[in-house]
């Protein structure tokens, strides 16, 4: 067997057809679905389920938005509005915005980046869904029962002593979801550090993968943090043990302290993967190596370790102590470090790239704007003095918005578009792509950076109310949320049409470099027919031609 | 060809290495479980890692009560549970070894004698919960807790961390006693001869990880302040 023949070129008159067998078409019964193994299609019932949540937790911003056009509290009731940004907040962030790269774009993608035929442990990965789909059913659950009104960070004592609502079965949802974090992040470790394919070596591999080996050190290392002290809440609020019960010396802070020692690396779950399908994106739409590969490696890994020692710039007004506050704020900064540095290199990397301005290409400029704009202003919160003036406004709101929407969501949506012809076989309208890539631009601007001046102004958040003298930037988030609601709907129903009766895309309909593109499209269930063997460096473009010759 | 040819039969087949499909041979196999496992156990740190922070922080609180609340546990009894456990290990180290070697049976038996064990240290913490509840110092609920001195209300917290940590220990370790019966009937069939071990040593460090915990927990609770 010879180099060429063990990288599986693409034969031009392949793409017209789709091939013959490819892991859709393998079975077609209910069982070869929910009771696959194959990485590919536990990918796509992960983006089907995400996709649901994703929905519901819309719905539930919509509703607050349309709630605050008015400064009265008129259409919804005070405690509705509590349990509504509770519900949007805790399926966004572990029913989405956690999952979703990691569990649909990598479950798809890294196997056939590295060259193997499945994840090392196919059948974790199906539990992980199953574990994905059980937390999320009990979480729906307690929104059937009336829902909860803690906010997402279920803060004590309120969660355990007060209130009245489903914070058991909401605690019990996320509990079992991040069971399903956790197998998803030891699998892709495991898979990375086995499986990649003869000649990949580490600094071969493709950005992406190092994004995602970082964020599962993340998911490995934080999420069981989650767990205990879910667990601990629970006890408290069902048993009566007192961990945070300050009526026997507990103390409140402690829970946020482990709160956020596992949230804010979380924060990094939800921002890292996009970084990665960026770097991607950038690399294939102007044909050019990511500029100091190196660097935005470790870059990502820096983020990683520096996401563990900054989760006090949570609590600047909790009442910790103000030394720690100062260490927590100068660590927080250290983060503009790496982050920066991302920025920077794919901007060199654009700069005289052969650049074309398809839809994932749009999405990841998007993304770099929209991250630029939310990383700087994270600075502006982690200074101390400033803090205290921002800190539960709709600055903070707006900030890390600017992260997971106009960051995280732009990459996924991104990544799903670069991939989709991978993942389907098809090719979606390119015009409809590229509309609602600046139309979500647009909206989520819109929406967004009037909250930036509302909370700079004084408008506090989580209030269902408020002072008229904000009624004209809400008007106008609430009219860029509607925009961005129309850019987040129109590539449901495209890439679903597509799925079926799109134009047939080939092999590599984008050129681009890395494995996964070596392959049919739609791959067969083992993904290569030969096991691929990597003679050059990651987005080496000269090599991907003599690839294709 | 090279050595890394993949089966042909669809779906997770077995090569005729007997690896799963997307390993190239057993030993490639046995490295991915192998670290799969360790990077469970680091998970698990992590895990136990929150509770032991917040003893941490409730022990430096209030030295005093949570010196007194340690005289309330039984030494005896803790005492011999620790040895129990650290023979169980012995027992794992020795089904692993066993299992290495080819010896099925003798593998299933040093697995029984540790499930066996295992379930003598949970006996024991059972005797020790009831005689916690006897004594009004199990703070469950509406439980009456009753502790003498001026501390009780920080000696209850030294409880609920007590109950919280050795009950999530055990519940790891009932985990364990069922995964290394299961090897035991496995291996009691033959299932891991011929370098197909891999599973017998990633729950052995599980095994042991388990135990671990339990000789930080025993000075923690029962030898802190004596």
């Amino acid at each position: 067997m010879n180099n060429i023949a063990s990288m599986p070129a693409s034969p031009p008159a392949e793409a017209a057809r789709l091939p013959a067998r490819h892991y859709l078409n393998e079975a077609h019964t209910l069982r070869s679905w929910f009771l696959t193994t194959d990485h590919k299609r536990i990918a796509l019932l992960f983006l089907a389920s995400i996709t649901v949540f994703f929905l519901i937790a819309g719905v539930a911003a919509l509703l607050m938005r349309l709630e605050l056009l008015t400064p009265e509290g008129d259409l919804v009731q005070a405690e509705t509005y509590n349990r509504l940004f509770t519900l949007h907040g805790v399926l966004m962030v572990w029913f989405f915005l956690i999952p979703s790269i990691p569990t649909v774009l990598g479950n798809f993608a890294i196997p056939m980046m590295l060259g193997a035929r499945d994840l090392a442990f196919p059948r974790l990965n199906l539990i992980s869904w199953y574990l994905f789909v059980g937390g999320g059913t009990l979480t729906l659950y307690s929104l059937i029962k009336g829902g909860v009104d803690t906010g997402w960070t279920f803060y004590t004592p309120y969660s355990t002593l007060y209130s009245n609502s489903a914070v058991l079965s909401t605690v019990a949802g996320v509990f079992v979801s991040g069971f399903s974090s956790i197998l998803t992040g030891l699998n892709f470790i495991v898979t990375i550090h086995t499986l990649r394919a003869r000649g990949l070596t580490w600094f071969r591999l493709p950005l992406f993968i190092w994004s995602m080996y970082a964020t599962s050190l993340i998911l490995v290392l934080a999420t069981p943090v989650l767990a205990i002290t879910l667990l601990l809440l629970a006890m408290e609020r069902f048993f009566g043990f007192g961990f945070f019960d300050p009526r026997l010396g507990g103390d409140p802070l402690l829970f946020q302290h482990l709160f956020w020692f596992y949230s804010h690396p979380a924060v990094y779950i939800m921002i890292l993967p996009g970084m990665g399908v960026v770097s991607e994106l950038v690399a294939a739409f102007s044909r050019r190596r990511v500029f100091g590969y190196k660097v935005v490696a470790f870059s990502s890994l820096a983020i990683a370790v520096y996401g563990f020692l900054v989760w006090g710039h949570h609590m600047f007004v909790a009442g910790q102590s103000p030394y720690a506050g100062l260490v927590f704020s100068a660590l927080s900064y250290l983060v503009a470090i790496p982050s920066a540095i991302k920025v920077f290199n794919w901007t060199a990397t654009l700069y005289k790239g052969d650049i074309s301005l398809d839809t994932p290409m749009l999405y990841a400029l998007g993304f770099i704007g929209l991250f630029t704009i939310g990383g700087l202003t994270g600075l502006f919160l982690a200074a101390l003095g400033l803090d205290v003036h921002l800190t539960d406004t709709y600055f903070v709101v707006a900030h890390f918005h600017f992260i997971m929407v106009g960051g995280m969501v732009m990459g996924y949506l991104g990544g799903i578009h670069y991939w989709w012809p991978k993942i389907s076989g098809r090719l979606y309208t390119e015009w409809m792509g590229r509309f609602s890539a600046i139309t979500a631009f647009v909206g989520f601007n819109l929406t967004f950076l009037p909250q930036f001046l509302a909370g700079y102004l004084g408008m506090p958040r989580r209030y269902w109310a408020y002072a008229p003298e904000y009624q004209v930037l809400n008007v106008m988030s609430t009219l860029g949320a509607s925009i961005l609601g129309v850019a987040y709907a129109f590539p449901l129903i495209y890439l679903t049409w597509s799925f079926w009766k799109g134009q047939v895309a080939g092999p590599n309909p984008w050129e681009a470099t890395g494995l996964e593109w070596r392959t049919p499209s739609p791959p067969p269930t083992h993904n290569f027919e030969t096991p691929p063997r990597v003679t050059g460096e990651a987005y080496e473009r000269s090599h991907a031609a003599r690839g294709e010759a | 060809m090279r050595p890394a040819a993949k089966p042909e039969a669809p779906g997770l087949g077995r090569s005729e290495t007997g690896a799963a499909g997307q390993f190239a041979d057993l030993e490639h196999e046995r490295s991915a479980s192998l670290l799969g496992m360790w990077t469970f156990l680091a998970t698990e740190v992590l895990f136990f890692g929150g509770m032991f922070t917040g003893y941490i922080v409730y022990r430096t609180f209030y030295a005093e009560a949570f010196r007194e609340a340690g005289g309330h546990l039984d030494l005896f009894w803790g005492g011999v549970n620790t040895a129990v456990l650290l023979v169980s290990s012995a027992a794992v180290a020795m089904a692993v070894r066993a299992a290495g070697q080819g010896r099925g049976k003798s593998t299933a038996g040093w697995f029984f004698s540790a499930a066996a064990l295992g379930a003598v240290f949970i006996a024991i913490k059972a005797h020790e919960y009831t005689r916690d509840y006897r004594e009004h110092l199990m703070p469950l609920r509406d439980l009456p807790f009753r502790f003498p001195g001026p501390h009780a209300d920080q000696a209850r917290l030294f409880f609920n961390l007590y109950f919280v940590m050795t009950g999530v220990h055990a519940l790891h370790l009932l985990i364990g006693m069922g995964l290394v019966l299961v090897l035991a009937a496995l291996s009691w069939r033959g299932r891991f001869s011929g370098g197909r071990d891999a599973p017998v040593e990633a729950v052995g460090l599980y095994w042991h990880f388990v135990d671990a915990v339990w000789v930080f927990l025993y000075p923690l609770f029962y030898l802190m302040g004596r």
